[in-house]
């Protein structure tokens, strides 16, 4: 049990040192910093993706833009797309990571966006029309609640993803959590790489448990089906 | 009244689903679209409300031209009830009743008011207002269908064939409550239908359709059943055709014998072989005969004047007595119609 043991070592030295929790490498600044990078390219991305993916699943046109994303965001290696925009625009700002964050989370929200639209069942589209709805009534009052699931999900798989890149991008000399990781091997501070890890890991679970909330407050019971059939 | 004017349609890829269909819909009455599979049915009554455009001809409803309504606008004065009852699964009951009140922006107090209304209405409990449409049965939501088609009041229903996934059992207490309804609501009704006997039994007057659009017949069931235009129509009626026409034959004047009757425990004694023995209150026990002393035959029993001859043969049908019992209301016997009285009646229909 050697390795268990240094890993809780490592942790205890962690987490346990007075100068890891205060100053800009500190605990709390890099979390808020994580948090920081991962919050606006996902909100960016939900801003693009989510409309994009209403209008394309609603009206069927321009679901060719659905298609490229989708085998762009397979085809696109993450860290290269990072260290090209860095290379093409400098690393002076927070720019250079957050467009190529930005790119990699549209895909799945506008991929499952456009699909749970476009799933939804079409007798239920056409009673919606047939009471007399408009055509942006049927899409907001009808569609979006129905489909609000996948949508979310869609929002999850890009915020996981973005949570993770973001840890990539301190190769690029970005703040975050990847700091503890990426510097940690550069200076055979075994203690930092596992701590480091390990907030991440935290910090992925917590990103997970708010989308959960999320799902539960915003999701009809209805048509998540929770409640029990009386 | 909804009015049919030449109305055609054809579909992109070249298929005609109505062809020239001209026809009415009187006011207060409910017509039935009946025909088989693919006879442009659907097609028919969605040009009603414009989820479908004719191709030529008109559809005009009280004599305005529909094709001049901006369609949202159309529909919200026309109650809508698909088959699958298409209810919005994230709006409680209460609220997908209350939709087109909402859409056409009343108080949202008077429009819950409506539909709690609306929800008895059709016979559902009013506990039903706060559930989800997946905890409620087939028949349940269907009856939740029609309460939002009536929720604005509108003058007219369109049905597409609105009871044809629930088992048969509930289909005819669905098409009861219809029947019930429609008494108390007087709408301009069109309903869409494969099932003849689905047609023969809501229509006031009943359009059979045949593949390729074109209208074969309308007419009253009565007519329909013993005047068929042509052979589509005669086969489309089926086989028991002569049977289903006792639907419309009254019991009114049947001849009924009342000296067939014995009170329990007072029975054997006369000549007649069958005697029917009844409680203390005039309820049916069942048939006794002299030839099984002791034992009690089953009996069918019909209201005469409410059911009509086909249920008082069916009566008699169930009996090995080949009687039928007639009773009041309230189920106590009035009488007993003798296969002579029964064959009597049936020879004055076959002749008129
Ligand atoms: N959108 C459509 N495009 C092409 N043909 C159609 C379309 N909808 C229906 N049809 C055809 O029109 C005919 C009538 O259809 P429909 O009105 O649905 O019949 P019914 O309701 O009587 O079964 C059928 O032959 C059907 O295949
Ligand atoms: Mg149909």
């Amino acid at each position: 049990m050697g390795w268990l043991s240094a890993f809780f070592s490592w942790l205890g030295e962690f987490f346990g040192s007075p100068e890891n929790w205060s100053g800009p490498g500190g605990i709390p600044m890099r979390l808020l910093e994580h948090l920081e990078f991962s919050a606006l390219a996902l909100v960016l991305a939900a801003l693009i993706a989510v409309p994009l993916g209403l209008v394309i699943g609603h009206t069927g046109r321009g679901e060719v833009i659905v298609v490229v994303s989708a085998n762009l965001a397979r085809a696109l290696p993450t860290l290269g797309l990072l260290v090209m925009f860095v290379l093409l625009l400098g690393a002076a700002s927070i720019w250079p990571v957050i467009i190529p964050l930005v790119l990699l989370s549209v895909p799945p929200i506008l991929v499952n966006t456009y699909e749970g639209i476009k799933g939804v069942d079409p007798e239920l589209r056409d009673a919606a029309y047939g009471m007399g709805l408009r055509g942006g009534q049927v899409l907001l009052r009808v569609l979006v609640p129905v489909a609000l699931p996948l949508i979310l999900l869609g929002c999850r798989l890009s915020a996981i993803q973005v949570v993770a890149t973001t840890t990539v991008a301190a190769y690029t000399g970005l703040g975050g959590l990847g700091r503890y990781v990426i510097d940690g091997f550069a200076t055979k501070d075994y203690a930092s790489v596992v701590g480091g890890s390990v907030l991440i890991v935290l910090f992925a679970l917590v990103v997970q448990i708010l989308f959960t909330l999320a799902q539960r407050v915003t999701v009809s019971p209805g048509v998540s089906q929770r409640l029990k059939v009386r | 009244m909804i009015t049919f004017d030449a109305v055609t349609k054809r579909y992109p890829d070249g298929t005609v689903a109505v062809d020239r269909l001209s026809l009415e819909a009187p006011t207060g009455e409910i017509t039935v679209l009946v025909g088989p599979s693919g006879c442009g049915k659907t097609t028919s009554l969605r040009m009603i409300n414009r989820m479908i455009d004719a191709s030529e001809g008109r559809i005009l409803l009280d004599g305005e031209p529909v094709q001049g309504i901006d369609p949202p606008t159309l529909r919200r004065g026309i109650g809508y009830v698909i088959q699958q009852a298409g209810l919005f699964p994230h709006r409680k009951i209460v609220d997908n009743i209350a939709t087109v009140p909402y859409l056409l922006g009343w108080d949202k107090k008077k429009a819950r008011v409506r539909a709690m209304e609306l929800l008895e209405r059709v016979g559902l409990d009013p506990a039903l207002a706060g559930r989800y449409p997946f905890q409620l049965s087939g028949g349940q939501q269907q009856r939740v269908g029609v309460a939002r088609a009536l929720a604005a009041d509108p003058p007219v229903l369109l049905m597409d064939e609105p009871f044809s996934a629930v088992d048969p059992i509930v289909r005819t207490s669905l098409q009861d409550e219809l029947l019930r309804l429609q008494a108390e609501l007087n709408k301009t009704i069109v309903f869409v239908t494969h099932d003849i006997d689905e047609a023969i039994k809501l229509g006031d007057r009943v359009a059979v359709l045949r593949v390729g659009g074109t209208l074969a017949q309308v007419a009253d069931p009565k007519t329909l059943l013993s005047e068929p235009a042509d052979d589509f129509v005669r086969e489309f009626l089926g086989h028991d055709r002569g049977i289903r026409r006792l639907q419309f034959v009254s019991t009114e004047g049947l001849r009924l014998r009342t000296d067939l009757t014995v009170e329990e425990g007072a029975e054997r004694g006369t000549s007649e072989s069958w005697q029917l023995v009844v409680d203390a209150e005039g309820r049916p026990l069942g048939w006794a005969s002299g030839a099984r002393p002791g034992e009690l035959e089953p009996y069918g029993t019909f209201v005469p004047g409410r059911d009509s001859m086909r249920s008082a043969l069916d009566a008699a049908l169930l009996s090995p007595s080949g009687c039928a019992v007639a009773v009041d209301e309230q189920g106590k016997v009035v009488g007993v119609a003798t296969r002579e009285a029964l064959d009597q009646a049936l020879a004055e229909a076959a002749d008129g």
